[in-house]
């Protein structure tokens, strides 16, 4: 049963939401391209480094977002360190801590492997790129990928358990929000390489991978949603009632649809891939939407 | 060390003056309230970044028919509580408790992320557009230093607000109790003794706390309580996409990925060395591509 708590909301509004939407999109394609390393064929590498090229670019929107949502926004760096001491502020059970160190190091990671996608693909002719183009070849390049793939599950999940971890009524009255942003995260990643690959003809050949992939990032999405609105029992209606049901109309378009686009192709006659692509985007963002503004209507 | 200090509002004494109100306002500089008429007595509406102290008028049935309703009136505050929600999230560090154990903000730390505000249970925390941080009672902090109460509890002239060292506050509190329901008061109750590690301001209520906008005590958990679960299930998630991503990209009888960039790795590697670059493998729907073989022996693992 539902805590009953009298919290003010805090107003995290369009900032915040397109934070947690850039930083789903960010985390989630590191960790479709590392998994595409680990995993994939040679052909597939071509993808992966779209990942690894699209990763450190939506990273970085991400602390803009955050700065100016921020009350003062020239005081970012108290997230980090002590404003009187300057020591590190580094509190494990705060998710915002948490969450401001780790896009501080993932965005080392998504930086390295950003240079790395590079240096491999030729982008840039240098011989310091190309040598840390070869970084993805040895056990070490693949050890740093596995561990920037976990920050990127972090920077994904932590929006959803910052959420939680509060006392604001529909948040903290589930444990779903991590592993659903996370879900979501990943099938919005998988639908934003999908659509940028569709320009190298190099990189089709994985595109039915990521289809298959997403496929089941969206499921794991859809059970986690059914999950979160059981959990909140009674406050179900707060976030289903109303015009919210409009915003939840959008999440099952942009989930249901590209799914059965993907799962049966001929459906794709009707519904292009890249509209299907476009459709878990915008999913992605309603999805988001939907439980930050309801909780705090 | 100071000794921890306390609240104790006694509801049942409170006429709804808002003394108090304007005590808080005038010594903190408070900005006024605009004006705007409520359905009620009540014209201050909620605790927030200009109104540190609330005096609520809870609308009440009676039993009488020619009253139908009574208020019960109550000066609300900032609970200071000892295991305080908004201090466990404040990522800053902004938040924190004083020689007096009270929680307060420092304005000069906070950087205005609006986290404590989801995390206080009671409502009590507001955000000031004009200086960008989050604000709430004191406790009359620079009072206190100065061996001052604090204005609230200075101006209440019916003494519904008791200031004093915690302990004695509690004393008062338990003492009050129990001559009321000597005099058959039996709904009276403390507020504020167990919820939260104990409350620096507690409250005397003839009603269930809810009434009063106030979390039960089984209510009353900080936020912290859904960090392992909350991890938990991501880390869940995290190892089905795994699998998921496993069952989608593995190799099926494609070429495996070459150790070496420039030895055929990368399908448009910049590399000039040849060795098995897939040159654009066609594209077959159902997942495997026909790229061409890498040479014999580069390959990471079978497929």
């Amino acid at each position: 049963m539902p805590n009953e708590h009298f919290v003010a909301p805090p107003n995290w509004e369009w900032y915040i939401l397109l934070y947690f939407f850039f930083a789903g999109l960010a985390g989630g394609a590191f960790v479709i391209g590392t998994m595409l390393r680990l995993w994939g064929s040679a052909a597939d590498w071509v993808t992966s480094r779209i990942a690894f090229l699209i990763s450190l670019p939506l990273l970085l929107i991400c602390p803009i977002l955050l700065t100016l949502d921020l009350g003062k926004p020239l005081d970012f760096w108290h997230m980090l360190f002590n404003a009187g001491t300057g020591a590190p502020v580094f509190k494990t059970w705060s998710p915002m801590s948490l969450g401001a160190w780790a896009l501080l190091v993932f965005g080392f990671f998504a930086f390295v492997m950003f240079l790395v996608a590079l240096g491999e693909g030729g982008y840039v002719r240098s011989r310091a790129l190309s040598r840390v183009g070869r970084l993805p070849t040895n056990v070490f390049g693949l050890v740093f990928m596995v561990i920037g793939a976990i920050l990127g599950i972090f920077i994904a999940a932590y929006t959803g358990v910052l959420l939680a971890v509060s006392n604001q009524p529909v948040w903290s009255d589930t444990w779903t929000l991590g592993g659903l942003f996370l879900a979501s995260g990943l099938s919005g990643a998988a639908a934003t390489i999908m659509l940028l690959s569709r320009r190298q003809r190099e990189a089709t050949v994985t595109e039915p991978k990521l289809m298959e992939a997403d496929r089941y990032f969206i499921i794991l999405e859809l059970i986690l949603i059914a999950i979160f609105l059981i959990t909140l029992g009674g406050l179900v209606t707060k976030v289903l009632g109303g015009a919210w049901i409009l915003l939840w109309l959008v999440v099952l378009v942009g989930t249901l649809v590209p799914l059965l686009v993907e799962w049966r192709p001929r459906w794709s006659r009707q519904v292009s891939p890249v509209l299907a692509s476009v459709l878990v985007l915008v999913g992605v963002l309603a999805l988001r939407a939907v439980i930050i503004f309801s909780a705090q209507a | 060390m100071a000794q921890p200090v306390g609240f104790f509002t006694d509801t049942t004494l409170c006429i709804g003056c808002k003394a108090c109100e304007v005590a808080c306002k005038e010594w903190n500089q408070l900005p006024n309230n605009p004006l705007e008429f409520r359905d009620s007595y009540d014209n201050t509406g909620q605790l927030d970044h200009a109104n540190w102290r609330h005096v609520r008028f809870v609308e009440q049935p009676t039993k009488t028919p020619d009253k139908p309703i009574a208020w019960s009136m109550m000066s609300d505050v900032c609970k200071h509580c000892a295991n305080a929600s908004c201090l466990e999230v404040c990522p800053t560090d902004a938040i924190v408790r004083t020689e007096f154990d009270t929680v307060f903000i420092q304005q000069d730390v906070c950087n205005g992320c609006r986290d404590c505000i989801s995390a206080c249970p009671y409502g009590v925390i507001g955000f000031n557009t004009d200086t960008g941080t989050a604000q709430k009672c004191t406790f009359c902090y620079d009072r206190l230093q100065n061996n001052l109460k604090p204005a609230c509890a200075t101006a209440c002239p019916t003494q519904s607000i008791k200031f004093g060292p915690l302990d004695e506050m509690r004393r008062v509190a338990a003492d009050r109790v129990s001559t009321l329901h000597q005099q058959g008061m039996s709904e009276a109750r403390i507020y504020g003794d167990k919820e939260y590690g104990g409350l620096h301001a507690m409250f005397l209520l003839t009603d269930k706390p809810e009434a009063y906008a106030l979390p039960s005590t089984e209510s009353a958990v900080l936020p912290s309580r859904n960090n392992i679960p909350g991890y938990v299930t991501a880390a869940i998630t995290a190892i089905l996409a795994g699998v998921a991503g496993l069952i989608a990209f593995r190799r099926r009888g494609e070429t495996t990925a070459s150790p070496s960039p420039s030895g055929g790795g990368a399908p448009s590697s910049p590399s000039p060395s040849g060795g098995g670059a897939p040159s654009s493998p066609s594209p077959s729907r159902g997942g495997a591509p026909s790229s061409p073989s890498p040479p014999a022996g580069e390959g990471r693992g079978g497929g």
